[in-house]
């Protein structure tokens, strides 16, 4: 058994991510690391580290799949792991998160008012006011705690069906962000001569 | 002399380091992002394989 090191343990902050949610909407604007960190790493260092060592939630699914046995460890469809499939998910999920950031702006401009619901798949509205703060914050800022929080629990969703369905970390396969990383890794190494 | 060996079908990997993490003997690792690499100290016991989530690792005989 290989010695566990700090990063092994990186699900706890996922799972505590999740349930902060339920209490106070505005730690979803902690999820942004998610979307940052590995990005910088795919940038500057030209690899899938964060996939590779410190994704939360691909070892929650981890550990909930194998250790929890919640996963039937089936073949995941093969269309599911081809590129079209990968780039059109990604290309899906970039609108969605744009439709969420222009609603965003529409409260910050005053078009609207601050909708305190959490959207699940995309579809499905949950109420969701009791985690609302009612600080003195921008509303904007509120908004984009709940547009954010959807975009993370309808991922988490996502996910744990496919760890229910085919193997634990199934969502890696078609993780947006692991396409976007795996994309900018094939143009930053495009020149070079990858050995076999 | 046949021995078995991981096989990653390397155009279809998506780099998640899942192989990476159950290998019991370090064999794999991912080449920059791109797919997963075996080193020759594979024994082939296909745990990599099984974890794979993308299913694109095989356990193939190779001759040595």
């Amino acid at each position: 058994m290989k010695k566990k090191k700090w990063y092994d343990y990186l699900w706890i902050v996922s799972a505590t991510y999740l349930i902060l949610g339920f209490f106070n909407i505005l730690f979803a604007w902690l999820g942004l690391l998610c979307f940052c960190i590995p990005l910088l790493i795919a940038i500057f260092g030209g690899d899938k580290l964060y996939c590779n060592r410190f994704c939360g939630r691909g070892q929650l699914f981890d550990l909930v799949g194998n250790k929890l046995h919640l996963s039937r460890k089936k073949d995941i469809p093969a269309f599911l792991r081809k590129k079209w499939f990968r780039y059109a998910f990604l290309a899906f999920f970039m609108i969605m998160f744009f439709n969420m950031l222009f609603l965003t702006w529409q409260v910050a401009a005053g078009g609207t008012t601050l909708k305190e619901v959490v959207t699940l798949l995309w579809t499905f509205k949950l109420p969701w006011q009791w985690a609302n703060p009612q600080a003195n914050i921008s509303p904007w800022m509120v908004q984009f705690a709940y547009g954010f929080y959807s975009v993370m629990l309808t991922s988490t969703v996502l996910g744990l069906v496919t760890m229910a369905l085919f193997k634990p970390r199934s969502w890696c396969v078609y993780c947006p962000m692991g396409t976007m990383t795996q994309c900018i890794c094939s143009i930053k190494h495009k020149n070079e001569n990858v050995a076999e | 002399m046949a021995k078995r060996k991981a096989k990653v079908q390397k155009t279809e990997c998506v780099s998640c380091g899942t192989c990476v993490k159950v290998c019991p003997v370090g064999a794999i690792s991912i080449k920059k992002g791109l797919f997963a690499d075996v080193a020759q100290n594979c024994v082939g016991c296909g745990k990599c394989a099984k974890a794979c989530p993308a299913s694109v690792i095989s356990i193939e005989e190779v001759l040595v």
